[in-house]
């Protein structure tokens, strides 16, 4: 692959100035949107995305309804502004997978049988993209479906790693995903320990790989515990600890 | 059982480690309990739960609801019950044994639109909620204003033995039926007594789980903070008067408060314990 510039510089700085194990900066704000029954707004380094949860509720047309479970429907789409130059809005092929495979890194955490005959919709809106955005919207995703109430068994934190110069470096930004190496999208549920997604654009020989799936899963960690504060405050503000009996 | 520190979790939390029960919203993983909502986890009668912050309604059975008729086919009523699911009312619920379709008007006795509070008598994974209104206190609802909160917000708005919802009917000088699946009516001869009581449930609503709340609330409706120096401050027979009024759906309230006390023991009730053993200088 041609590089057209060094992606990491003498000191071992990336194009935007993170070191190599650095997380770009991650703001998630829970319950947004008053309409929808979960909701979460992520900034993760220049993606901006909104996501809303509305369910569990009636399934419309009623044939898609599973007698035994909840369907989950998710849509993950870019919105024309996003992007450098106009995105249609029509949905591309890119978005039609990234809803499937967001769908089904989600599914995982969520216990659908629960709500038999009902479905849970999540619509995932990109306001800006700046890569890694379907890690961004799992992470936001699934603030937003415990923010709804629907029972999960774990939260999913998503986060990249990929190769830029030869070198593994964690949650790669637009640039670094288009002249880099590799990219590496995980989701991961860092209480059950289990890998809900993973996904590969490029070549990695094997300890490459294991490095950066090791990265990735340190990188889901760090996004994990921005989620739970986020929801934390919530719904308990600033308060971590239940007062009770501090009296 | 040994007592659990009361906290506050998210969906994935380790709640305890040990042989204890699950009961609502945990699972177990391994020897681990696991919360799977937002909430307070804390250790009921014979096991751990979860009391959850947010979500949707799901219907029990035995649940007193209120909903709105959506429909008729030529045997049960479709009513709106603020859930995923439909809730089918018999026709012969109301027109007994000999119901007849072709003899029979439904919509005379209940007409699209129309709310009632019914109870669940049915309802599993496989089928739709069943109602019945044939029951003390159940029909139609002639009048009033309907306001929808969270579900999991309503053991909070009743109180402990209908506390908070006594607080507030009494203030506004209104009558407020509450179903669980959070719909709820408010009716009063006057519109500010209605405004006022709408701004209550508000209130309660967004600030459920805070502490401290009743007294917050009987400051927006400038109630003395005891119980019997607001009894006093309204007359006599006013109180009577609306006592009375209000008796069949507060018993009928307070029943349902207290069967939810003894499954899944509510977060008001927790504080208000715990209030009451912090003046007591003891620990819960």
């Amino acid at each position: 692959m041609s590089q057209i510039k060094n992606l990491i510089d003498d000191q071992g700085k990336r194009t935007d100035g993170r070191t190599a194990e650095q997380l770009r900066e991650i703001k998630i704000a829970v319950g947004i949107i008053k309409n929808a029954d979960g909701s979460a707004f992520i900034e993760f380094g220049k993606n901006k995305i909104i996501v809303a949860v509305y369910g569990p509720r009636e399934v419309h047309p009623k044939h898609m309804a599973l007698p035994d479970r909840c369907i989950l429907r998710c849509r993950y789409h870019m919105s024309p502004f996003s992007t450098d130059t106009r995105k249609n809005p029509a949905p591309s092929r890119r978005e039609v997978e990234i809803s499937k495979v967001m769908r089904e890194a989600l599914e995982p955490a969520l216990m659908l049988e629960d709500y038999p005959r009902a479905a849970i919709d999540v619509y995932v809106e990109v306001l800006q993209a700046d890569g890694g955005s379907r890690c961004a919207g799992i992470a936001a995703a699934s603030v937003a479906l415990a923010d709804a109430g629907i029972n999960m068994c774990d939260i999913v934190a998503a986060c990249a790693a990929g190769k830029v110069d030869d070198k593994i470096v964690l949650d790669i930004n637009d640039t670094e995903d288009k002249e880099g190496g590799a990219d590496m999208p995980v989701a991961y549920m860092p209480h059950l320990d289990q890998v809900t997604l993973l996904q590969l654009d490029g070549i990695l020989t094997a300890e490459q790989f294991n490095e950066c799936l090791d990265m990735a899963i340190k990188g889901c960690k760090m996004v994990y515990q921005i989620q739970k504060q986020a929801l934390m405050h919530k719904y308990f503000g600033n308060e971590t600890e239940l007062k009770e009996e501090s009296q | 059982m040994q007592e659990i520190k009361r906290k506050y979790v998210v969906p994935g939390d380790k709640i305890i480690d040990g042989n204890f029960r699950p009961l609502l919203n945990v699972i177990r993983v391994g020897d681990s309990i696991i919360s799977t909502r937002i909430g307070i986890a804390e250790s009921g009668r014979d096991g751990i739960k979860v009391i959850p912050l947010s979500g949707v309604y799901i219907p029990r059975v035995n649940d007193i609801v209120i909903g709105k008729i959506i429909d008729h086919s030529s045997l049960s009523w479709e009513v709106d019950i603020n859930s995923c699911f439909s809730a089918h009312l018999p026709a012969q619920d109301i027109f007994g044994r000999d119901f007849s379709p072709a003899r029979d008007d439904m919509n005379k006795q209940l007409a699209i639109g129309d709310l009632i509070t019914a109870r669940i008598v049915a309802f599993d994974r496989t089928r739709d909620p069943m109602l019945t209104v044939q029951d003390r206190d159940l029909g139609r609802i002639p009048r009033g204003e309907l306001l929808k909160i969270s579900a999991t917000r309503v053991p909070r708005l009743i109180g402990k033995r209908g506390s908070m919802i006594q607080t507030i009917e009494q203030a506004t000088q209104t009558r407020i039926l509450i179903g669980q699946n959070g719909l709820i009516v408010v009716t009063s001869r006057s519109s500010e007594g209605i405004q006022l009581a709408v701004k209550a449930i508000r209130m309660v609503e967004e600030e459920a789980h805070t502490a401290n709340l009743t007294q917050r609330v009987k400051a927006l409706l400038n109630v003395p903070d005891t119980t019997t120096a607001a009894l006093s401050s309204l007359p006599q027979q006013e109180v009577a008067q609306s006592s009375s009024s209000f008796s069949p759906s507060l018993s009928q309230n307070n029943r349902k408060d207290e069967k939810v006390e003894e499954t899944e023991s509510t977060i008001e009730e927790v504080e208000e314990e715990i209030e009451e053993n912090v003046e007591k200088g003891e620990k819960v």
